[in-house]
Order: C-alpha cells, then sequence, then structure tokens
C-alpha cells in the first residue's frame, strides 16, 4: 500500500452517509466502507447466506460444519499456507454460522488489507475440503459436542431453543448432534459450499486508515468476479407464536457445583416497530448497572447468584426474550419465583421516568465507546445493512431512544412477555 | 464489598452513576492486584475519580451485605466448578505452590468462603486500600496538566495507611516432576503441563514470551477486546493437532506476575489417542528447541504478531490505560513502552537457552482430567 493524502476526507464523530461508502461490486456484492484514520489497523466483516437454517433435518451442523472447513485448504493453497500467510503477517481471519448467514471477520494492520482480502476471497471461492483434513475438522467437531454435553449453560439453552421453537428452523443447534455430525460426508460439504456459497446478497464491510476509492478496487479485484448462478434466495422464516402454557424442562448433567437457568419466550424481531422500546424495557429488566431489576432481587438481595439477568435476543425471525441465571441447585425454584415476580411486575406497572432516563442516558452515551475500535464499527455498520437501517441511522439513534416512554415500554412488554406462559429450560444435577 | 456503597454514595447510586452516563465499569481480582476501572466519556470523567477516591477508604462493611455477598461469591466459584478445567487448574497450582500463596485459586476455598467474617474483610480493606499502595493509571482525551491537578486535589488528603508488607514466601526449586489426575464427569480429557518460570520483571521473562509464541502461539495482553491470532502455525499446534492428531486442540499461556510463577500448555486429548502418546510428543517438541535454536523468520513471525496485536489493542482506550497500571504492578510503565523492543531483541540462542533451563521435567506438573471409568461415575 502507498501513503495515501487523506486531506480530502470528511471524517464525522459518528459513521454517516457523509462518511460511509457504500456500493454494489460488480457482481452484485453490497460492499460498506468507513475510513477510521487514527488506526494503524484494519477490519473486516461480512456474511453470506448460508447459515444453519439450510441444514438438511438429518444432516444438523452441516453449514457450521462448512464453515469449519473452508480454510482447510483451497485450488492453490494447503491449510499450513493459508495460516502462514495469515499468521506470519499478524493477521487473523474466522469464519463462522449464525442461523440465516455465515459471517466472517478478520484484522491485520492496515498494509496488509491486500493479502488479507485475497486470503479470504480465496477461501470463499475456492475451497476444495481435502478428505483427510475433513476427518480431523469432523474429530474436533465431535470432541467440541462431547464437551457441550457438559456444560450446563449451553444445554439449558440448547432444551430452551429447542422446546421454544419447535417445529420452527430455529429449533436446531446450529453445530447440530453427534450422529448427524457422523452422517455428512465430505461431499454433503462440497455440495453446500456449491450451492449457498455466492455474492447473491453477500455483505462485505472494511474500516481502516484508507481512502474509499483505494478499498473498493482491492474489494472488487478480489471479490468482484464472483459469481454463483444457482445461489437461491434467501431463505425466509415463518412467525412463531409463543407459548400457550409453561413448558418447564430439566437436564440431568450429574456432579456439577451449579444449576443453570433459562427462562424465557418468544421475542421481537429486529425490524419489529416497537423493538427499542423493548430493547430499553430489557434494560430495565435485567441489565443496567448491575443488572437491572433482576440483578437487584436475585443477586443483591437475595444472593443468590453471580450472574441473573435479561436478554433480548432480536434478529431477522422471531427473537427470544429471557433471563438468564445460575444458581446452586438447591435454589433454583427460590430463584425462579424471584424472576417470575420481576416479570409479573415488569408486565403489570410501567416503568418509572426515572428509570427511562436512566436507560435512555446509558444508551445513549455507550454509543461512541461502541464505535472506539475498527471491529466495533464494522460490527455496526453490519447491522445497518442487514436490518435496512439506513446509512443515517447512528445519527439519528439519540432521537430513537428519547422517543421511548414508560408506556411504550409497557406495550412491548405486554405484546411479548406473560409470566403464565414462559418456557423454563435448566441444566445441573439431579432435581 | 467495594460496590456496596461509601457514607457519601450509595450502593444503588454508584451502580447507576456509571451506567446513566454511558460508561462500563468493574472490577477484578488478578493473583497480584485487584483493579477497579471504568471507561467514560471524556466529559464525565470525574465520575470515576470521585468514585475511586471515596471508596479507597470509606467502604462501609454491613453485615447483612456481607452475607448476601458471600452467597455470590460462592455462587460464583460453584459455576466455574461446572468446567473441568477450574478442577484441573486449581489442583496444579495446588501443586506448584506449597510455600507461595499462588497456590491458592484466586476466588478462594470453599471453606474459607464460608467462613470469612466481616472483620476479616475489614481488616483487608484497611491493610491493602490506602493511597500509599494503590495506582491510577488514565488514557484517553484530556489535558495533561489540569488532570493531574484534579487527581492531586481528589487524592492528595486520603490518609496513607502503613505500607502493607509484601509477600515474601518464595516457593523452594521443585526437585522432580509432580503428575497428578482430576476425575470426573464427561467423555473428554484435559491435560495441562505447567512449567515453573521467572517473574515478568526479570530479563528471561521475553525470550520465555517469545518460546511461548513459538511453541503455542501469540498472547498479547490485551484484556479489554483486541482479539487474538490463531495459533495454527505454532509447533505444538503443527505437530500435536495436524501431523499427529494425538490432541484437538492446545494453547499455552505466560502471564506477567511480580514473583515467579508458570508457563502453562493446555490441549484437549484426540478420543483415539492416549495421554502417553500426547505427552511423548510433547516432549520430543520441546527437546527440538532444546537441541537447537528456533529459525530466524519464527522469531520474525513472532515481533510482527506482537506488535500487530499491540495496534489492535490499541484501539480501546480501556487496554491503554490497563497496560500502564498492570506493568507498574511487576515493574514499570516502561516494561509496557519498551515492550516491542525488547521482544525485538530476543536471540535465537536466548529463546533455546530459556527452554533449556526451565522447560525441564523436574521443574514441572503434569496434570490431567480423566473422566470416570464405565461404572465408577458416582463417586
Amino acid at each position: 500500500m502507498t501513503r495515501q493524502d487523506f486531506s480530502t476526507l470528511k471524517i464525522n464523530s459518528l459513521p454517516g452517509p457523509d462518511d460511509i461508502t457504500r456500493v454494489q461490486l460488480k457482481n452484485g456484492i453490497t460492499f460498506l466502507f468507513r475510513p477510521n484514520l487514527n488506526s494503524m489497523a484494519v477490519s473486516i466483516g461480512g456474511y453470506i447466506q448460508a447459515g444453519s437454517i439450510y441444514d438438511p433435518p438429518e444432516k444438523l451442523g452441516l453449514a457450521d460444519f462448512t464453515t469449519s472447513t473452508l480454510m482447510r485448504g483451497t485450488k492453490t493453497m494447503s491449510f499450513q499456507e493459508i495460516y502462514d500467510s495469515l499468521e506470519s503477517i499478524g493477521a487473523s481471519l474466522g469464519i463462522g454460522c449464525g442461523p440465516h448467514t455465515a459471517g466472517f471477520g478478520g484484522k491485520s494492520l492496515a498494509e496488509d488489507l491486500p493479502t488479507l482480502l485475497k486470503m479470504l476471497a480465496d477461501i470463499l471461492m475456492n475451497p476444495v475440503f481435502p478428505k483427510k483434513d475433513i476427518k480431523k475438522v469432523r474429530s474436533q467437531l465431535l470432541t467440541g459436542l462431547d464437551l457441550r454435553a457438559q456444560d450446563t449453560n449451553e444445554m439449558a439453552m440448547l432444551e430452551f431453543d429447542k422446546i421454544l421453537y419447535k417445529d420452527h428452523p430455529y429449533q436446531n443447534p446450529s453445530d447440530g448432534y453427534i450422529e448427524t455430525i457422523q452422517a455428512i460426508a465430505v461431499q454433503d460439504l462440497a455440495d453446500f459450499h456449491k450451492r449457498y456459497y455466492g455474492p447473491k446478497k453477500m455483505t462485505l464491510v472494511v474500516v481502516g486508515p484508507f481512502e474509499p476509492e483505494y478499498v473498493v478496487s482491492q474489494a472488487e479485484e478480489q471479490l468482484g468476479s464472483w459469481v454463483n448462478q444457482d445461489q437461491p434466495e434467501a431463505m425466509q422464516v415463518p412467525e412463531m407464536p409463543a407459548p400457550r402454557k409453561t413448558v418447564r424442562n430439566h437436564n440431568v448433567i450429574d456432579e456439577k457445583s451449579q444449576t443453570d437457568l433459562v427462562v424465557g419466550t418468544i421475542g421481537p424481531s429486529r425490524s419489529w416497530e416497537g423493538y427499542y422500546s423493548a430493547l430499553l424495557g430489557n434494560s430495565v429488566l435485567g441489565q443496567f448497572g448491575m443488572m437491572g431489576r433482576i440483578g437487584e432481587s436475585v443477586r443483591k438481595e437475595a444472593g443468590l447468584a453471580y450472574y441473573a439477568y435479561s436478554a433480548l435476543s432480536a434478529s431477522i425471525g422471531p427473537g427470544q426474550w429471557m433471563v438468564v441465571a445460575g444458581v446452586a441447585p438447591k435454589n433454583l425454584d427460590k430463584a425462579l419465583d424471584l424472576i417470575k415476580t420481576e416479570l409479573k411486575n415488569f408486565v403489570d406497572q410501567p416503568i418509572t421516568e426515572e428509570e427511562l432516563r436512566d436507560v435512555q442516558s446509558n444508551y445513549i452515551g455507550k454509543l461512541p465507546l461502541s464505535l472506539e475500535s475498527n471491529a466495533g464499527v464494522v460490527s455496526a455498520l453490519l447491522t445497518m445493512e442487514q436490518h435496512q437501517l439506513g446509512l443515517d441511522y447512528l445519527q439519528n439513534y439519540e432521537k430513537m431512544i428519547r422517543e421511548i416512554t414508560p408506556q411504550s415500554i409497557l406495550d412491548a412488554a405486554r405484546e411479548f412477555l406473560d409470566p403464565d406462559r414462559l418456557v423454563i429450560s435448566s441444566a445441573g444435577p439431579e432435581l | 464489598m467495594q460496590f456496596k456503597g461509601t457514607e457519601k454514595i450509595s450502593s444503588d447510586e454508584m451502580e447507576k452513576s456509571v451506567s446513566r452516563s454511558g460508561g462500563t465499569w468493574n472490577a477484578f481480582t488478578y493473583l497480584d492486584w485487584t483493579t477497579y476501572f471504568e471507561t467514560l466519556p471524556a466529559d464525565k470523567i470525574d465520575l470515576a475519580l470521585e468514585l475511586e477516591a471515596d471508596r479507597m477508604v470509606n467502604t462501609t462493611y454491613d453485615e447483612k451485605e456481607v452475607e448476601s455477598e458471600r452467597t455470590v461469591v460462592i455462587s460464583e466459584r460453584q459455576g466455574r466448578e461446572n468446567d473441568p478445567d477450574f478442577w484441573l487448574s486449581e489442583a496444579i497450582h495446588n501443586a506448584a505452590f506449597r510455600i507461595h500463596p499462588y497456590g491458592h485459586v484466586i476466588i478462594g476455598d470453599q471453606v474459607d468462603l464460608e467462613s470469612i467474617q466481616k472483620n476479616d474483610l475489614q481488616e483487608h480493606y484497611r491493610t491493602y486500600y490506602s493511597p500509599n499502595n494503590a495506582l491510577v493509571a488514565i488514557a484517553g482525551d484530556f489535558d495533561k496538566d489540569k488532570m493531574l491537578k484534579r487527581i492531586t486535589n481528589l487524592y492528595q488528603n486520603i490518609p496513607s495507611g502503613d505500607d502493607p508488607s509484601r509477600v515474601n514466601r518464595p516457593e523452594n526449586p521443585q526437585r522432580g516432576e509432580h503428575r497428578l489426575t482430576v476425575e470426573g464427569p464427561g467423555e473428554t480429557v484435559l491435560g495441562e503441563v505447567a512449567y515453573h518460570t521467572p517473574s515478568a520483571s526479570e530479563p528471561d521473562f521475553f525470550p520465555l514470551l517469545i518460546l511461548d509464541s513459538i511453541l503455542s502461539g501469540p498472547q498479547g495482553l490485551n484484556l479489554f477486546g483486541g482479539g487474538g491470532i490463531s495459533n495454527k502455525t505454532s509447533r505444538l499446534y503443527k505437530r500435536m493437532v495436524e501431523d499427529t492428531e494425538v490432541v484437538v486442540d492446545i494453547h499455552g499461556g505466560l502471564p506477567a506476575t511480580i514473583d515467579p510463577y508458570l508457563f502453562s500448555i493446555n490441549f484437549i486429548l484426540h478420543p483415539d489417542s492416549t495421554t502417553d502418546n500426547a505427552l511423548k510428543i510433547l516432549d520430543e517438541e520441546i527437546q527440538r528447541l532444546q537441541d537447537s535454536p528456533p529459525r530466524v523468520d519464527e522469531l520474525k513471525r513472532a515481533v510482527k504478531q506482537t506488535q500487530a496485536l499491540f495496534a489492535y489493542g490499541g484501539e480501546s482506550i480501556t487496554n491503554q490505560a490497563f497496560w500502564m497500571g498492570f506493568s507498574e504492578m511487576f515493574a514499570s510503565y516502561e516494561w509496557v513502552t519498551n515492550y516491542l523492543e525488547n521482544i525485538a531483541a530476543v536471540t535465537p540462542d536466548d529463546v533455546q537457552r530459556v527452554a533449556q533451563q526451565y522447560l525441564q521435567p523436574k521443574n514441572r506438573i503434569v496434570g490431567l482430567y480423566q473422566p470416570h471409568k464405565k461404572g465408577n461415575n458416582n463417586q
């Protein structure tokens, strides 16, 4: 890279239409870039429509297995050569799997951006799935599943998803099960890649100390020629009704000191019009300060748990609104009662004006901190693109947060949370 | 207990004031020190300065709060006990340090967590929480002179205490390899091999960092984001995960401490392998490093990786403040500012020498987490 002249670049404190470059590459890839002249490094991120919702039922974990093998070798490079190229320059590149998309991310020193993009393009476009390597990765995945079976937090969550999303594509764990991982053949990985990996609805984001023209030309050079005529349209997932009654499940894992508990229901998708009310409401419920009202009740007053918080997981399809806690097995019911009481209060009465002011100023104040690193800006730009929030999203953010009221939070809470219709999943020693 | 409030600032106000400003705050205890940290918008920094000046000496210890916090900390320990790694690590520490307090896990033993009294906590607080035993590190967008003036005003009148006595319980040199086994539920065997190593202020620490990077991959000092670099080209990963498939994952670590501590290598055994085989191959790789110095390009890679990790971590203002404070605990802030230079000055011969000196079987503890044998799972 040659040293660049940045004197003509306009950069605001919050990324926006003036300093974000958003273009379509020749083949349709959406490309976004935002300069950060104070950095010596560059971060990249993006996604492809190749997540676990595309897994065949008998081969759950296929999308995840595919992401784990992309870096095992390409038409021109072996596994060791790929990692030699990256690690010898202190770069990192990784790819993982969510429900809808395979997401990738990486970073390097600024001068190594061309290498980073070249490696990304190569692993996405030209993987060869060497048989010997696949065997190795399969062993690693199966060992991961053995460890998962002993992890109370992961098992409580896995069963929670299974019950909450019964018969919905979200019901399955993206890392599959032992028998489904064993059922995946090398050809399945190659076929999955051939079908789902391509530029359609793909997004790539770069943040670092460059001029836009330079970065766009780099992206075009490395990824602009990629085509996949057979790539299907992105899958739409159906809505999911809330549970009709409370369902409780306990997964016995012997010889554990602590039981993990997940209590929750269906939550909003990211595009729901009341999303910000739910977001701020969730902060009051179980995030703000030392984990909001849930933390106050379960941790501070009752001393039952080191962690007890609520979480709102909202993305493309039906989301989750849940409370998570780790408690001594003998205190499980006591903690559950306190959580239910807090949920009941939360849907019975609006939050106070003071609580609203607290979470509003928290969300407005922490925005710049979330954007201090290149990776933070990459993440924000990806969210803006994935959910079509607009390039002026961050600049409008404060106004959106200030428009929330106690009543709109109460409405959002009542739309989703019903203390008598919950999925309660725990994992730990026998009850 | 430091989150339970003072006479001036209630616990509720403490919890909310930083969050209200959009900042983050927390604390953690390490082997040698405890750190309290806030990251806030630049114009709100006074909030943190005042809060820390106040709770340095004015925390109230209420009997009821002590009891409620006791069960929270026990819950924290029990959460960790759910992870097999915790039991293995605890056993390794117990075996490595008979004299020095590094032998205790930081969270504490269950029996102590159950029996510690309010007076014990107050005694600890009075002994260690005083200006003469404290350090303030600040990074960010501010005027240096004004900031120093503000800190002086807030902190200079806090009464000093007696200098607390430093831990002076040097561990005797180990006189032979320790081997231990921890049993528990599950299907997977975990291993940890830990070698006694010198403190971070010793010159040998830098060659050992390079040794760690060559054997098991780069670590960096980024506790507050910045990410890591994979270790797929490190010697142990290449040989043990890729070439011989005796383990499915491996990594190493060399924490910077005031007193001599441990360089550890952790692995997850491949289900088709045996621990004997894994340890044999590990020893062959260590022997290789003892027999001949690493290649120059391996050192160059380690230096470049260190530079990159610094660049990534430096994007976080919290990392920048932490690096200064952290290095002052065992050396001075110059340890960090000279870090890259010292790393780059390490020679292949240095690495070979420290491999020969420290990576000796008699100087190590080998620990294994073994799942119960079938029919033997109710112990």
